[in-house]
């Protein structure tokens, strides 16, 4: 080794070491200047939740949600509002228990979709070309069914969700959701159309809703759909717990009131009324022979 | 009656097609081929079809089986890049390099970023500085132009390219009035006509020339491109010259040797890797023209063109992004 | 005759297909039924006033519109109203209008039915507006805006010209030139109303030059008004866009997200010229219009004068009836238009054209990828980029569209019209604008 080479190792050395220096002591001081104060416990309840990002709570993110939690129960002493919905009641609890409060349970929810209005049920009488987007073609037209009420079937809901649990279903060109579905809403956001609604999932899977959100007057929406909701107040005479409510010529069934006795399933003349992970019915005469 | 079709305005489309477009590029290529039949004889066709082929093969094959998407082969940027490729490389490559140098064009530069418009490198570029770097023997031995009349000489005679006398010359310590005295470089008129050494496609700068116009006719590429790269090519190369003329060549030497033309009117317009607003391809193609002659002048090879293209395909989206076109009603603050 | 001019960026060159260029104005017997939708202009619809079994006359107000931006509506027809109802319209959806059972042809007294050129202005400036403004004029070009609102000149502003847009740059459409060429001499009084009622020295009346009978027709009238020019102006679309027409008049540019009056222009379409004529001069309100209806396997394409309310259908009968081949039917031109679930739609005061299209020629071709190739921004006649703001939509990056100007596209379809790629940029645009706007509206 000659002392040529000596230099340029100690000269390497002394360049790449001081610029080492130089960097770690800036890297310091700007550490310090954007340093963020945060709550050790936003953190810990971060940790705790699914991390999917999907915005069901109502915010960005979870690490917001964990954020707006600590902020909560610092301020207003409660985290009553706040639920993960992918998470559930389980998360909820053990969030509550870092933050030591309880919380109490809620019932699980579902997306369900209210149009029925497949290719058989509602013939096509238009043809649509263009991009497969519902909120464009939603400004565009009725719908090829000319319900202007209805599914699309273009599927901004199946886009939306994180979870995979929207498919659309090609025979019948309408969205269905499985039960991976964990309530996030973001289908709800999704739909131009509001035909989406969160509802409780029922005891086993078990519930009854209005499969429709047509607005316009009986005659008008059967002109085009064979199951739409005529508004005739069968079902809202029937129904001997006041869950359903009459509004724009429609029936809605309140989830919360409904206590899944079916009858109203029986009295709907257009077959609008659907329900859901019921046991097959018996033949129609027997029932009613039943229920007398 | 039929059910009406509803869709958005507009409801009519003008005559424009990707398959027009690519096949407009087809036929600009047919005049500096016929040039390079003409002086390399009938290797230039086995090269032609065996890279044409391939990339279409290849496109196909992995649309068919590896995509298994639609397919679109039959729009005919496979050929545009096969015949690209087949112009970047010379006559004498033999037949499986080219295969090689095609599945790099298609499978790497082109089908594994997305296919047709998503690839950020011209893909026949990609595969000659592929093959160069493979195979540095026989992509830098060229054959020299006899015409075809006088064919009973062909395969004999290789020679290098006047850009490579030139660096050669250069690196051995000769002056420019030394080198062009020992004759090997061919005057400004021979360039032009394409009776010199070079890849297959790259030699005739009048028949590349003429492709071009007929491009720019038919409204596929925009005569900026070309016209900046060749401005700034003649700027740079010609200060340089005149500082220092016994050791840089002559602005008009640079402008038509080498594969400056064709990289100019044939890759740096291409669509997919070039940027979209007027004033981006114009920085687009100084950039280009400085490269090239910054690599001819103190870089390793003798050409530059298809690094300098390369470069600034990389720099395209941030091109893209700094440089919009003039919105209507829009004052900038 | 003033040099051609035209807009600096931007433009495409459709084929024209004027096929009803220079043939006379036809009309139709009257309809037994019409239906009168009461939304028939862009901004809130009219509220009825007439109700089930009311008598009409012609000419009487059945309509009012409340709102600011909104017009009224006039009975088309004498006979009496049979019902209220929903009724398909061109916007896809089902909208209220008035049902009319057509009896007889009774016109409202006040309104003067005589041939007579009346040009003689006797209302003054605030009277003009309000008679503009009760007549229920709006642009009819299309957009359908309501007139009496452009008229409104805040006391900051001057106009420094009044533009009048003849300019029918939509292919197909011949219903302004067939006007021109029957009307000049009450358009040019239309006009100076119009002068008036903004209170400015200057008109200028855009023409394409496809129209060179118009231009020589005009230029003889125009020797007559001094103050009104005629300006011959190159055949591109879209050139009748607003702020296109004012760059290529008085080459200069309308700031984005402002309104013409920002640079002194005043852009008022000619067929709204010649009803503020036939409104102030005669007092006859908004109740007819030009309509063209064409299409390259019509029989017989033209123009009708016709009162709203009558069905599509009827204008297609009229002209030889729906072909066979026929898949979609365009209420407008083909750039612009919309496309209409059912024949039955009524005319309306945006109707500019009925087009009729063939099969071959109704469907989306397939799409493919984009090459990049840049014509979508080079004829974007709003130096927008629609490739990225098309993206960004998909991608639903509405933010960063906004930023890159999506509110100032007008869905010219110039970007679609060239993509060799056959992309559906506009849909997707028109999506983006759509949710950036909402979220511009939640914002505020």
């Amino acid at each position: 080794m000659n002392d040529n080479d000596v230099l340029i190792l100690i000269y390497s050395i002394l360049t790449l070491g001081g610029l080492g220096l130089v960097s770690s002591v800036i890297l310091y001081f700007v550490a310090q200047k954007f340093k963020v104060y945060e709550d050790p416990l936003v953190n810990e309840i971060n940790e705790t939740l699914p991390q999917a990002n999907c915005g069901g709570c109502g915010y960005a993110g979870c690490n917001n949600f964990a954020e707006a939690c600590v902020k909560s129960a610092n301020e207003h002493k409660s985290i009553s509002g706040f639920f993960c919905p992918v998470g559930g009641n389980d998360l909820m609890k053990q969030v509550a228990e870092i933050l030591s409060f309880t919380v109490e349970d809620q019932k699980p929810m579902i997306a369900v979709v209210r149009c029925n209005g497949s290719h058989t049920n509602v013939p096509a009488k238009s043809h649509y070309e263009g991009i497969s987007k519902c909120l464009f073609a939603n400004n565009l037209f009725a719908g090829e069914g000319a319900c202007p009420n209805g599914c699309l079937g273009l599927g901004d809901c199946v886009v939306s969700c994180a979870f995979d649990a929207i498919t659309i279903n090609t025979e019948t060109g309408l969205p269905e959701v499985t039960d991976a579905c964990v309530a996030c809403g973001a289908c709800v956001k999704a739909c131009p159309r509001a035909i989406i609604e969160l509802r409780p999932k029922g005891p086993k899977g078990k519930r009854i809703y209005v499969s429709c959100v047509n607005t316009e007057k009986g005659a008008v929406a059967a002109k085009n759909c064979s199951v739409s909701c005529i508004g005739c107040q069968k079902c809202f005479k029937e129904c001997p717990h006041g869950a359903i409510e009459m509004k724009n010529n429609l029936a809605y069934i309140d989830g919360e009131k409904c206590k899944l006795c079916r009858k109203c399933v029986e009295v709907c003349p257009k077959a609008s009324i659907l329900e859901i992970n019921f046991a097959p019915r018996k033949p129609k005469v027997t029932t009613v022979e039943n229920n007398c | 009656m039929n059910q009406l079709v509803i869709s958005g305005s507009p409801h009519i489309n003008g005559s424009e097609s990707v398959k027009k477009i690519m096949y407009t590029v087809v036929i600009a290529m047919i005049p500096a081929l016929l040039v390079s039949i003409y002086f390399f004889g009938f290797q230039v066709l086995r090269v032609l079809a065996v890279s044409v082929i391939a990339c279409v093969l290849f496109e196909w094959l992995i649309q068919k089986f590896i995509i298994k998407g639609p397919l679109t082969v039959n729009d005919g940027s496979a050929v545009v890049s096969g015949m690209l490729l087949a112009f970047n490389i010379s006559s004498t490559v033999p037949t499986l390099m080219v295969i090689a140098g095609a599945f790099v064009t298609i499978a790497v530069a082109k089908m594994s970023f997305g296919g047709l418009g998503k690839n950020p490198f011209n893909p026949a570029l990609v595969g000659r500085v592929f093959m160069l770097i493979s195979f540095p023997v026989e992509m830098t031995s060229w054959p020299k132009p006899v015409p075809i009349f006088k064919s009973e000489l062909i395969d004999a005679l290789t020679g290098p390219t006047p850009l490579a006398v030139v660096k050669e010359g250069l690196d051995s310590g000769l002056t420019i009035d030394q080198i062009l005295a020992s004759g090997s470089v061919p005057s400004v008129f021979e360039a032009l006509i394409g009776n010199t050494s070079g890849a297959l496609g790259e030699i005739s700068a009048m028949a590349l020339l003429l492709g071009g116009i007929f491009m720019v006719i038919r409204k596929v590429i925009d005569w900026q491109i070309p016209v900046t790269i060749f401005v700034t090519v003649y700027v740079f190369a010609g200060i340089f010259h005149w500082i220092d003329p016994a050791y840089y060549m002559t602005p008009e030497f640079h402008l038509i040797s080498g594969g400056l033309v064709l990289g100019a009117v044939f890759m740096a317009t291409d669509m997919v890797t070039s940027p979209m607003s007027m004033s981006g391809k114009i920085v687009f193609a100084v950039g280009i023209g400085l490269i090239t002659i910054i690599i001819r002048m103190w870089g390793a090879y003798p050409e530059g063109i298809s690094f300098a293209i390369l470069i600034m395909n990389a720099f395209v989206p941030l091109i893209n992004k700094a440089f919009k076109p003039k919105r209507f009603g829009v004052v900038k603050k | 005759m003033n040099a051609v001019k035209t807009f600096s960026r931007g433009g495409v060159h459709p084929e024209e297909n004027k096929f009803s260029s220079r043939k006379s104005i036809r009309e139709i017997p009257l309809p037994l039924q019409a239906i009168i939708p009461l939304g028939q202009n862009l901004g809130a619809p009219a509220k009825p006033i007439v109700k089930k079994g009311d008598i009409v006359k012609v000419g009487q107000l059945i309509g009012q519109g409340e709102a600011f931006i909104s017009s009224n509506i006039h009975s088309p027809y004498s006979g009496f109203v049979t019902k209220i109802d929903d009724v398909l319209d061109a916007s896809g959806y089902r909208r209220p209008a008035i049902f009319i059972q057509v009896d007889g042809d009774v016109w409202e007294e006040t309104i003067d039915r005589s041939e007579t050129l009346e040009t003689e202005i006797k209302l003054n400036r605030k009277a003009i507006i309000d008679r503009i403004k009760s007549s229920g004029i709006v642009g009819l070009g299309g957009a359908t805006f309501p007139t009496h609102v452009k008229l409104i000149i805040p006391e900051e502003k001057k106009v420094e010209a009044l533009l009048i847009n003849a300019v029918e740059c939509e292919p197909y459409l011949t219903c302004d030139e067939a006007l021109m060429l029957s009307k000049g001499e009450e358009i040019f009084v239309g006009i100076k109303i119009l002068m008036k009622a903004v209170d400015t020295q200057r008109a200028v009346i855009g023409i394409e030059r496809n129209k060179p009978e118009v231009i020589e027709y005009f230029d003889t009238i125009a020797k007559k008004y001094p103050e009104i020019e005629v300006q011959p102006l190159k055949v591109k679309y879209p050139q009748g866009g607003e702020k296109q027409l004012i760059k290529a008049v008085v080459n200069k540019e309308v700031p984005s997200g402002k309104l013409p009056l920002e640079v002194g222009c005043v852009v008022i379409n000619v067929g709204s010229a010649f009803a503020v004529y036939e409104a102030v001069q005669k007092n006859k309100p908004l109740i007819d219009r030009i309509v063209t209806v064409t299409g390259k396997s019509i029989a017989e394409p033209s123009n009708f004068k016709v009162r709203f309310g009558v069905p599509t259908q009827t204008l297609i009968e009229a002209v030889g009836g729906l072909p066979h081949d026929s898949a979609k039917i365009i209420s407008g031109g083909p750039m612009m238009g919309k496309a209409i679930a059912s024949p039955e739609i009524p005319i309306v005061k945006g109707s500019s054209g009925v087009l009729v299209m063939k099969e071959t020629e109704s469907h989306r071709k397939t799409e493919q990828n984009c090459i990049r190739c840049a014509k979508c921004t080079v004829v974007c006649p709003m130096g927008l980029e629609p490739y990225l703001l098309s993206k960004v939509s998909k991608l639903e990056k509405y933010d960063m569209a906004e930023t890159e100007n999506i509110l100032d596209c007008m869905e010219c379809g110039s970007c679609v019209y060239t993509c060799p790629a056959k992309i559906p940029l506009l849909d997707y645009i028109r999506t983006g604008k759509f949710k950036v706007s909402q979220i511009i509206r939640s914002r505020n």
